[in-house]
């Protein structure tokens, strides 16, 4: 069998999450793990969408406890390994060794893309677990080359295996992606990865981008099932890989079934671009502000794309779900 | 009235910015400042301004322990277990700047002169300080579930101390949030933000409540505490009013500060040092007071 050209991941069962209000139900964690193991995929990702202790009023509430979702996922593999998300600031090293106890293999610790440096411990911790440990580089579109090397550089000096330009807004073109990741893969030793949300629809060229250009880490989400309008969507990956001479390691058909059979029957919405989610990759705001946004245009009577616009003025950062409310209340209130 | 003489350790931005606020306490004198980097651009400034500088750390201090009667430690948790086991013998009151909390968690107007007795007081983090207040304006008119705080700073403003003890603040924040604001549950985020030109520190507290229909009466009580706040950083302020979602009450806020040390923007550094400043201003004033 020919080796994978690279590891296709799968974040459906985290960066859904948001898509899914945090609502993901053991059955529905088991199911799609299930398919996913069948299927070929060597890592997926399950954890709050804000990453391990994301469940919080501020993101919103799990319904059901990640590390009982984690344990779902590790129990019916046979083969795939479940990775976790971890925020520093949001989750601390606690979390991770809990997540562990659970059946995690994987963590990606995940900063803004110019904060590395509040990693250090949680990557070290990663090593000492045995974890495969990565260092995710958020909203990369918000740094100019040199600092994203820079950071880069960081998580690999912290003992990162895999480091990460994550497209959190869903706001780069291929032409950055493919500068990024050749920029880093000149500078760094460890391998490299990449992250695509699908707001201007641009995921799948950005992923091809990324390939071409040296990452051998890719993100997708089943159906796009992930913030904002989703990620690199990951059956149709599979195909457009495979037809551009590189082997996934994945199997079309089986992915398929689990996009169709499994994810599509629980998904809430159609992963489509909106009029929020196009504005967000065009002014460069987190994809998982989304629904958040919806929320307070309701409250207080403003229109989303405005709240959005003001989002990416403000520079907001991962995180600050908090400030969504805050710029739709000054809206309104400036409006009187 | 005779002044407490006040040492400070750690001369770096939470450190520098303190001597600021201790010039300005009445009960205060400013004495020492220790470093570790003789270069230090806290450690400079104390020299110009006329204080002693000790630039080989907690053992230079201990050897003119004279010099002080209170210090301050302004360096990391990890270091601050040994400097507080070595002043404490040594008879001095310690007041901790860092999230290690050994001594018990100081909020000024929720329980400033609480722990007065003991030797060790911790303030808790700038995060804590700048929410645990409202949390306690809520729980002080109906019970309080769960509260949680997301404080985002900006990056500028986040030295490599608070970096590399990211963890400890959102643990000891959220154990004040319980002891101290109230709350049975309490969690703590933090946000770094390096947007240009920096962004004031903003705080939000969301609690859920036991019952509800108490609005009136936790808006008036958020106002007040305010005003108690404002005593000590008069640029603690509300942004828009409280929001109600049936049990949920969400407090939005935004820290400036003074501007000593640090520009504006950074309010989780005033927050911190003036919240300091204004215990160790008090617990002078009582000693003063015992011993007349």
């Amino acid at each position: 069998m020919k080796s994978r050209s690279f590891e296709l991941l799968d974040v459906t069962l985290r960066d859904g999450s948001h898509a899914m209000k945090h609502a993901f139900t053991v059955e529905q964690i088991r199911q799609t793990a299930r398919g996913l193991d069948q299927a070929g995929i060597g890592y997926f990702e399950v954890s709050h969408g804000d990453g391990l202790g994301g469940s919080s009023l501020q993101y919103g509430l799990s319904k059901v406890q990640e590390l009982q979702l984690i344990e779902a996922a590790a129990d019916v593999c046979e083969n795939s390994k479940v990775s976790v998300l971890l925020i520093p600031g949001i989750g601390i090293k606690e979390d991770l060794q809990d997540a562990v106890k659970a059946g995690a293999k994987m963590v990606r610790v995940a900063t803004h893309v110019t904060e590395a440096d509040v990693a250090a411990q949680h990557i070290a911790l990663g090593r000492e677990l045995g974890l495969k440990t990565v260092g995710f580089l958020m909203m990369a579109h918000m740094a100019p080359v040199e600092k994203v090397v820079e950071q880069a550089k960081l998580f690999e000096s912290y003992g990162a295996e895999v480091v990460y330009v994550t497209d959190s807004a869903g706001y780069m073109l291929p032409q950055d992606v493919t500068e990024k990741i050749a920029a880093l893969k000149q500078s760094i030793g460890c391998e490299i990865g990449f992250h695509g949300h699908n707001n201007l629809s641009m995921a799948m060229a950005n992923t091809v981008a990324a390939v071409e250009a040296g990452a051998t880490y890719i993100d997708g989400s089943l159906r796009a099932l992930g913030a904002g309008s989703g990620n690199t969507q990951t059956e149709v990956m599979v195909a457009v890989l495979e037809r551009l001479g590189f082997n996934t390691g994945v199997d079309l058909y089986k992915i398929m079934d689990v996009a169709n059979e499994i994810v599509a029957k629980f998904m809430q919405r159609p992963q489509e671009i909106t009029g929020s989610s196009l504005i967000m990759g065009y002014s460069g705001v987190y994809s998982s502000f989304l629904l958040h946004t919806q929320a307070a245009a309701q409250k207080f009577g403003v229109d989303e794309r405005d709240i959005l616009v003001e989002l990416g003025r403000l520079k907001a950062v991962g995180g600050q779900e908090d400030l969504i409310y805050d710029v739709a209340q000054q809206i309104a209130l400036a409006r009187v | 009235m005779k002044k407490l003489k006040v040492g400070i350790i750690g001369s770096g931005n939470i450190g520098t910015d303190l001597m600021y606020k201790i010039e300005r306490s009445d009960a205060l004198e400013m004495s020492v400042m220790v470093g570790i980097d003789p270069e230090s651009e806290g450690l400079k400034r104390a020299a110009d301004r006329g204080y002693v500088v000790i630039t080989n750390g907690i053992e230079g201090l201990m050897e003119h322990i004279e010099l002080v009667d209170i210090v301050f430690d302004a360096t990391s948790a990890y270091a601050h277990k040994n400097h507080s086991d070595l002043l404490t013998a040594a008879g001095k009151k310690v007041i901790d700047l860092t999230p290690a909390a050994i001594g018990p968690f100081t909020v000024p107007p929720v329980n400033l002169t609480e722990h007065f007795e003991k030797d060790n007081l911790n303030m808790v983090t700038c995060g804590g300080q700048a929410t645990i207040p409202m949390v306690k304006a809520i729980s002080r008119v109906v019970p309080v579930e769960y509260a949680e705080i997301v404080a985002t700073v900006a990056s500028k403003s986040a030295g490599p101390g608070t970096r590399a003890n990211i963890d400890e603040f959102t643990r000891t924040t959220a154990k004040a949030i319980e002891q101290v604001g109230g709350a049975k549950k309490g969690k703590a985020i933090i946000i770094l933000n390096p947007a240009e030109p920096p962004i004031i520190m903003r705080d939000t507290v969301h609690a859920l409540v036991e019952e509800e229909g108490k609005e009136e009466e936790i808006i008036a009580s958020i106002e007040k505490m305010v005003e108690e706040v404002q005593t000590y950083v008069p640029g603690y302020r509300l942004r828009g009013v409280p929001q109600f979602d049936g049990r949920k009450v969400s407090v939005f806020l935004e820290v400036e500060g003074a501007g000593d040390f640090f520009p504006p923007y950074s309010g989780n550094l005033d927050i911190m040092t003036a919240a300091a400043a204004r215990v160790a201003n008090e617990l002078a004033k009582q000693l003063a007071a015992a011993k007349a």
